[in-house]
């Protein structure tokens, strides 16, 4: 596997399958765990990062997984290399921007993603496609016995897992599911929801998680609490909200759909027109537009396409993701050129419904 | 146990002053908390915004606590408490340790809670799994009695009785 192949491919969780998968994007959990004897990442020298990297990065080889992993060495990858992996999800902005030995462990289908040196030693996270957090349990806590038998995890009696930032120590887990929620946010009854989740103690966040913007009305719902509830106990909070968003956003769709059809059916045909026929566009735009797309298609108001078509031009469009399929370093300008072309390219041929 | 603040003692007495609707916590020995008392008592009421002696105690007391925890210092990664303040990220597993009673607040205040109950490394010895065992359920139980399952809470009594003649056993072999 290498990054080029990434440009041509979407991943399992754009897949557009599994449970729910018109709402719900994707599940995720990952874990964070450090080794005892060192100190945390942002408080290593040099040779001591790379002392960390190449302990567990040895490691990682033995490692059974459900797929196939292969390492990057971050620490040396280009900066567009770097920005792909983070458009991708596969590393965190934090992770790609630091400085010394570090890497991340991916697998073709980039279900599984194993972080070195973030700001933990150790982030192991598994994804799937729609609802699945059950799933994602299983694995990635059976990579985390894995690692374990080679490695000794600092742990104490009292906190639990120890993790640089007091806010992940005791499971050191995060638990989150990415939603598209378009009806909600055009009712704007959406605020409602996350005030309802904050009472939780839940974390609503955008689609490239702390401090992003809520880019195609995606949004990550994820716990906050870590220290003082078990893993399941976490997990099952975060379930227990999802069947009432789902139905939510489901009853605002339907509402759209009863009420204003003919509004709503003209939306998204201008954003399916839009999309195909552009000369140039912003991300802002193009994620807009598919998100009003992306809508129709699963109401039906709009045909000819295929949902992971869609759900892949989200990631597609994406500055990093134009440059390395173009081979070329873009400005800003170019890139809403290229970004437009591509788009129309990929929608070529495609009629909506009249 | 917390030392005394005043003293190095171990500290018998919790007090929480309210002083402008800020609680302050102090921690003392008995000899030390009675010196407080009368000084609070012979400054005049404590609720007394400009009461001289309790007060200038308090004040003191504020200053030099979070003086104290600020010069905290761990003896493997170096980091300051105050650097921690500062940063938002700990430097070592040990901090954990050294910063103990500086946490506890903070991680209250994060995750209403200061004890794990989650998953632990396979490699831990089976007393202090079970150890780890007992508080889990002995957390189930309060959950459980807190939204009125009483069955459940009887059957992780049981099991919690069990656990700990395993544990009583275990540790007079």
């Amino acid at each position: 596997m290498d990054l080029e192949s990434l440009t041509r491919t979407s991943g399992e969780w754009l897949r557009g399958s599994g449970p729910d998968s018109d709402i719900v994007i994707s599940s995720r959990i990952r874990l964070a765990r450090n080794l005892a004897q060192f100190p945390f990442p942002p408080r290593t020298d040099d040779a001591t990062r790379a002392e960390i990297e190449s302990l567990i990065r040895e490691r990682i080889r033995s490692i059974e997984s459900s797929e196939k992993l292969t390492y990057f060495d971050v620490n040396t990858l280009d900066t567009l290399d770097r920005q792909l992996l983070v458009e991708r999800q596969l590393i965190s902005r934090e992770h790609a921007e630091t400085h010394g030995s570090r890497g991340v462990s991916v697998g073709p289908m980039e279900t599984v993603s194993i972080m070195i040196n973030e700001e933990d030693h150790l982030r192991l996270q598994v994804l799937r496609s729609g609802f699945a957090l059950d799933e994602c349990w299983d694995e990635v806590s059976r990579i985390d016995d894995e690692f374990e038998k080679h490695l000794e995890f600092a742990f104490s009696e009292e906190f639990g897992y120890l993790t640089s930032c007091p806010t992940n120590v005791g499971t050191g887990i995060r638990v989150s599911v990415m939603l598209h929620l378009p009806a909600l946010v055009l009712t704007k009854e959406v605020q409602r929801v996350f005030h309802a989740l904050h009472k939780l103690n839940l974390a609503v966040r955008g689609l490239y998680g702390e401090g992003s913007q809520a880019m195609g009305d995606f949004y990550q719902i994820s716990n906050q609490i870590t220290l003082g509830q078990t893993e399941q106990h976490i997990i099952k909070t975060v379930k227990s909200v999802l069947p009432n968003i789902i139905d939510y956003e489901r009853r605002a769709r339907k509402a759209l759909v009863k009420d204003s059809r003919e509004q709503l059916h003209d939306q998204v045909s201008r954003a399916f027109g839009i999309l195909r026929s552009a000369q140039t566009i912003t991300s802002e735009e193009t994620m807009h537009l598919l998100s009003s797309l992306r809508m129709g298609l699963n109401l039906g108001l709009v045909s000819g396409i295929e949902m992971p078509t869609v759900n892949e031009l989200f990631i597609h469009t994406q500055p990093a993701h134009l440059q390395k399929m173009r081979q070329e370093t873009l400005g800003s300008s170019e890139r809403n050129v290229a970004r437009a072309t591509y788009i129309r390219q990929r929608l070529a041929g495609h009629e909506s419904e009249n | 146990m917390k030392k005394c603040r005043r003293c190095t003692k171990p500290a018998t007495l919790h007090i929480t002053e309210i002083r402008n609707g800020v609680a302050q916590p102090l921690h003392l020995c008995e000899k030390c908390a009675k010196k407080y008392l009368s000084s609070v008592e012979a400054g005049g009421n404590v609720e007394d915004p400009v009461g001289e002696g309790g007060n200038e105690l308090v004040a003191a007391l504020a200053g030099e606590d979070s003086a104290d925890a600020d010069a905290l210092t761990c003896p493997q990664c170096g980091i300051t408490f105050k650097q921690f303040r500062s940063q938002g990220r700990l430097g070592c597993p040990h901090d954990y340790v050294v910063f103990r009673d500086e946490l506890i607040p903070l991680l209250e205040s994060i995750h209403s809670e200061t004890q794990h109950v989650g998953k632990i490394p396979q490699r831990t010895p089976a007393i202090s799994r079970k150890q780890h065992d007992l508080i889990r359920l002995r957390s189930d139980l309060k959950s459980a009695v807190q939204n009125e399952k009483y069955e459940e809470a009887a059957d992780l009594r049981d099991r919690i009785r069990r656990l700990e003649e395993e544990l009583v056993e275990e540790q007079s072999n």
